[in-house]
């Protein structure tokens, strides 16, 4: 193993993406124009919630000088096959509706023109006369016999159900001694990138095939399905990453069916086409996280020990089930046992079309919906109980002796230490000092309150989680799922200067700067001195089906690819350095940018020069060597195995560890929650870049916070959607968002070289939880909802109802 | 006054970051269209076409303006500052370096505005609080960061020390 002279990963390296972002030379995809010819897209979308289309009159849009074309759905469609997912109810997804549209913001027709000004006055000149339908917007009323039926051919808007069942959860209900049971509304939110959808695609005839540039994400498993779509082979859907993406947190997975759509535009039309997508296209119709109608029970005995666990899950998934959904409510079932000892879970899963856009990837990705119901169970137990919400999660903790652990669901945590990131979240808050103000404010009448929330970051997805959708009899019959596949490479070109590939398409998570890192440690060299892209080319770049950025896997799996190849390459570098110096290459270190004896600097040679003679003098090369100095890796880690027979699936790669402790005070008069204190503390196994992780975990609370406080995609009763402007759709500002102390420590992860865990969700995950708890300790009341407006909190401190 | 009929177009002319430039113009057309896909100035960056995100954020005659919600017909005869014109003087290198230490930046989509509004801002108050960073910060919309980089960033040049 190379030992370098500087250890660079740990190091707080200012990233190298910063320069071009900060002078205007970064590219994004809007900035692109890589082939002649390109002309821009306008879609026209559906006015109604639900509605079907009588007829569409393109001609007046068609006549409109400066437009190439205007196609409707239903003739663009009759070429494509429907998108599939891992629901199998005959729901027929498509890119654009073709005979009823079931969401306000559905595509019904597309216009090819000059200039993008232009195909937007040739949208508004088309005619489509509709037949407005009864419209679906609550996953529960959406279940009734008289409900407006979505998908006739599904013959109900309940589209998907599974039980699950581990260990034996109806003993432990028995057994209990109190019984916590909530019931609650989640509502929908959007992680809103500051870059929105963007694409340009070209196709070509003789072979058909289509080269399509974007700022879409992954995962790269969107890739075969596009293909299906298209009906096309494999490599001919070419898809280039834009250099630079502006955000995502999951967002741009749910770009793809523009890209089929944009695809088949371009075959249509026979040019290549461009579409950005503009603000309000992004907030009413490219994805958002799931709304959910949840309910848990909770069973504890009686010393607060958490015995059982019911999960009954509703998830409003929106007009379609588009892939990789149902995953969002599969993510954390795996984990459902939190970061507690619990072994007896029971899971019911609904998914509940509606005239709402299909929900998607998000910051945290079922994680907030998730930890709402588990970490508000728990403060509920502790104030039935009169524990301390602290003490109540320690006896629960699983200890740190526990490592590696099986989840009763099949997850395996990799490492962890639950009780010190507790402990170290009570001392950053001064607890003792916090509940005694607590107290003399309850004294004086005030709304003060205290909340907690703890959690697992599960990250490295397995790609075969989401097909726990499937029975088992139905997965063995579909065939072997299982993995989560890392590509990346490492090359040295003929003038000695190091290229790292990487699959992990990032939207400013800095990948670049810790990929430099991870190789320059490994190499003997300066991390700027190395050139790393991240961008995917699928025609020439190694990738495959969990390729892209989702679930925080570039630290978790992405460093090992990386550190797997440089390693190879420098094992090469030390067998040539070893022939020239005449010394075995064991006794050969890499550091500085060159090669030397080990224990005698003063003996070696430039690394450069080393690499040179892998490319210019081959014939030189020991003879079981072979030239050049280009490796690829492609990992898979082994703990990422099949579901099996009782639906256990180690569904991540790592677990890190976060818990979130804050006070809040509520001014009874305005309903405004002033946030006293926030402590959030993490465990993200080795820390590789400090800026990055500081960065994330700020981000992600920021996330976290504005869910909690006032996001909500929201929809009236008749489908009709509210949200159409940053003006509408709030987001946080700086003077919003409330001091965050950040605590941090470190259990190394086995399950990679770095001993890194993923990370990036944080707070995004517990945030709502943690400030929902602080909440109901100031008012003493168990129903919170989410965003915690200035109305319905000043409601609830006030006693009133709505409308009130 | 002139006229332009729909699809006709007019020479702008202005200095953008101290050299002249032109190029053709709509009477609608956005000041941000104009820059971007006339002159060819990517680094301003459109993040909601409403005038909320602050993404656009130009100087524009020594004023700052949101670039999608002012018309390039505005800017005929104008002198115009963007992320592109931001280079060696002033405390500008100090507030980049800052910012990259500090994670006052990610994606970057937003950061080409804030650079703006931070240049223009520290022209007007150079030793603001913190809240008066915040407050100015106000105008743009970061879903990375949390603002807290930028915030310390901003305040870290403006006391003129690092």
């Amino acid at each position: 193993m190379v030992e370098s002279v500087k250890n660079w990963l740990g190091q707080a390296v200012p990233r190298f993406e910063d320069e071009a972002l900060m002078t205007g030379n970064a590219r994004f995809i809007d900035d692109l124009s890589p082939v002649p010819g390109i002309r821009h897209v306008a879609i026209l979308r559906s006015p109604y919630a639900h509605a079907e289309i009588r007829s569409i009159d393109l001609a007046p849009a068609r006549e409109l000088a400066g437009v190439i074309g205007a196609v409707s759905g239903q003739e663009l469609m009759a070429g494509l096959e429907p998108l599939a997912s891992a629901v199998r109810a005959p729901m027929n997804y498509f890119p654009m509706a073709a005979d009823k549209v079931r969401y306000v913001g559905e595509p019904v027709a597309l216009v090819a023109a000059e200039d993008r000004y232009l195909a937007e006055d040739a949208i508004e000149a088309i005619e489509v006369d509709y037949e407005p339908l009864g419209a679906v917007v609550d996953p529960i009323a959406g279940q009734q016999a008289d409900a407006a039926l979505l998908h006739e051919a599904v013959g109900s808007n309940l589209v998907h159900q599974r039980t699950f069942r581990y260990g034996e959860p109806e003993a432990a209900f028995e057994a209990a001694e109190h019984i916590v049971r909530l019931n609650w509304r989640y509502p929908r939110q959007s992680s809103t990138p500051m870059e929105t959808y963007g694409a340009i695609a070209q196709f070509e005839a003789a072979p058909d095939r289509y080269t399509i540039w974007s700022n879409f994400q992954g995962p790269f498993i969107l890739q075969p399905l596009m293909v299906r779509a298209l009906k096309i082979p494999g490599n001919h859907l070419r898809l280039i990453s834009a250099p630079h993406s502006g955000g995502s947190f999951g967002i741009k997975q749910g770009l793809y069916p523009y890209l089929v759509l944009l695809a088949a535009a371009s075959r249509h039309f026979g040019c290549p086409l461009k579409w950005i997508e503009d603000r309000l296209e992004h907030l009413s119709a490219s994805s958002a996280a799931a709304a959910r109608a949840d309910g848990i029970e909770a069973a504890f005995d009686g010393n607060g020990m958490l015995t059982g666990l019911r999960f009954a899950n509703c998830v409003d998934v929106g007009a379609y089930v588009r892939a990789p959904e149902p995953a969002s409510v599969y993510r954390m079932q795996a984990a459902s046992n939190g970061s507690y000892q619990v072994r007896h879970i029971a899971i019911e899963n609904r998914l509940v079309v509606t005239n709402k856009t299909p929900i998607g990837l998000n910051r945290g990705y079922g994680g907030p919906q998730f930890y709402f119901g588990l970490e508000r169970a728990m403060e509920v137990a502790a104030r039935r109980l009169d524990l301390d919400p602290a003490e109540i999660r320690r006896r629960n903790f699983l200890p740190a002796s526990a490592f590696p652990y099986d989840a009763p669901g099949g997850a395996v945590y990799d490492a962890g230490d639950y009780g010190k990131g507790l402990d170290m979240a009570l001392e950053l808050t001064d607890y003792p000092e916090l509940r005694a103000r607590r107290a003399a404010a309850k004294a004086e009448g005030r709304l003060f309150g205290i909340g907690l929330a703890a959690g697992v970051e599960p990250s490295g997805s397995n790609m075969a989680y989401v097909t726990l959708a499937l029975t088992p009899e139905e997965r063995a019959k579909a065939g072997g799922r299982s993995g989560g596949l890392a590509a990346a490479s490492v090359s040295i070109d003929p003038s000695g200067s190091v290229t790292v590939h990487t699959d992990s398409t990032p939207a400013g998570q800095g990948h670049a700067t810790v990929a430099a890192q991870v190789a320059a440690d490994r190499l003997g060299l300066e991390p700027r001195d190395i050139q790393v892209i991240t961008a995917i080319d699928t025609q020439s770049t190694a990738w495959s089906l969990a390729s892209g950025n989702y679930s925080n896997r570039f630290a978790a799996i992405e460093v090992g690819a990386i550190a797997e190849s440089a390693d190879r390459i420098g094992h090469k570098l030390r067998r040539i350095a070893g022939e020239m110096l005449e010394v075995a290459a064991e006794d050969i270190e890499l550091a500085g940018g060159r090669a030397h004896v080990t224990g005698a600097p003063e003996q070696g040679i430039a690394l450069a020069r080393v690499a040179a003679a892998s490319h210019w003098h081959p014939a030189g090369l020991p003879d079981d060597l072979e030239p050049g100095l280009d490796d690829t890796t492609m990992l898979s880690p082994a703990v990422l195995g099949a579901p099996d027979e009782g639906d256990r699936v180690a569904s991540a790669v790592t677990f890190g560890f976060l818990c979130d402790l804050t006070a809040v005070e509520i001014d009874r008069d305005t309903g405004r929650i002033r946030i006293d204190t926030y402590v959030s503390v993490h465990d993200v196994g080795r820390v590789l870049n400090p800026i990055i992780v500081e960065g994330q975990i700020r981000g992600g609370f920021a996330h976290g916070f504005g869910a909690a406080m006032f996001e909500d995609l929201a929809y009236d009763e008749a489908g009709n959607f509210l949200s159409g402007s940053f003006a509408d759709y709030l987001c946080p500002t700086a003077p919003d968002l409330p001091e965050v102390k950040i605590g941090h420590y470190e259990t190394a992860s086995p399950q990679n070289p770095l001993g890194s865990k993923g990370m990036g969700d944080g707070s995004s995950m517990l945030a709502p939880a943690a400030i929902a708890n602080a909440v109901a300790d100031a008012l003493e009341r168990d129903d919170i909802e989410l965003p915690l407006t200035l109305d319905r909190v000043w409601r609830m401190a006030n006693e009133l109802g709505e409308g009130e | 006054m002139m006229r332009l009929g729909l699809g006709e177009r007019r020479r702008i002319s202005c200095t953008v970051n101290g050299v002249a430039r032109s190029g053709f113009a709509e009477g609608r057309t956005l000041l941000s269209d104009f820059l971007r896909h006339e002159l060819n100035l990517y680094g301003t960056h459109v993040g909601c076409e409403h005038g909320v995100c602050g993404a656009c954020t130009v100087i524009l005659d020594s004023r700052l303006a949101r670039s999608c919600g002012t018309l390039a017909m505005q800017a005929d005869g104008a002198e115009i500052t963007t992320i592109e014109g931001l280079g060696d003087s002033d405390r500008e290198p100090a507030l980049r370096e800052a910012f990259s230490r500090h994670g006052a930046l990610q994606c970057g989509f937003c950061t080409a505005g804030v650079l703006l509004s931070v240049k223009h801002f520290l022209q007007h108050n150079p030793k603001p609080s913190d809240g008066e960073i915040r407050d100015m910060l106000s105008g743009h919309l970061c879903r990375c960061t949390g603002y807290e980089g930028m915030v310390r960033a901003i305040a870290e040049v403006a006391e003129g020390q690092p």
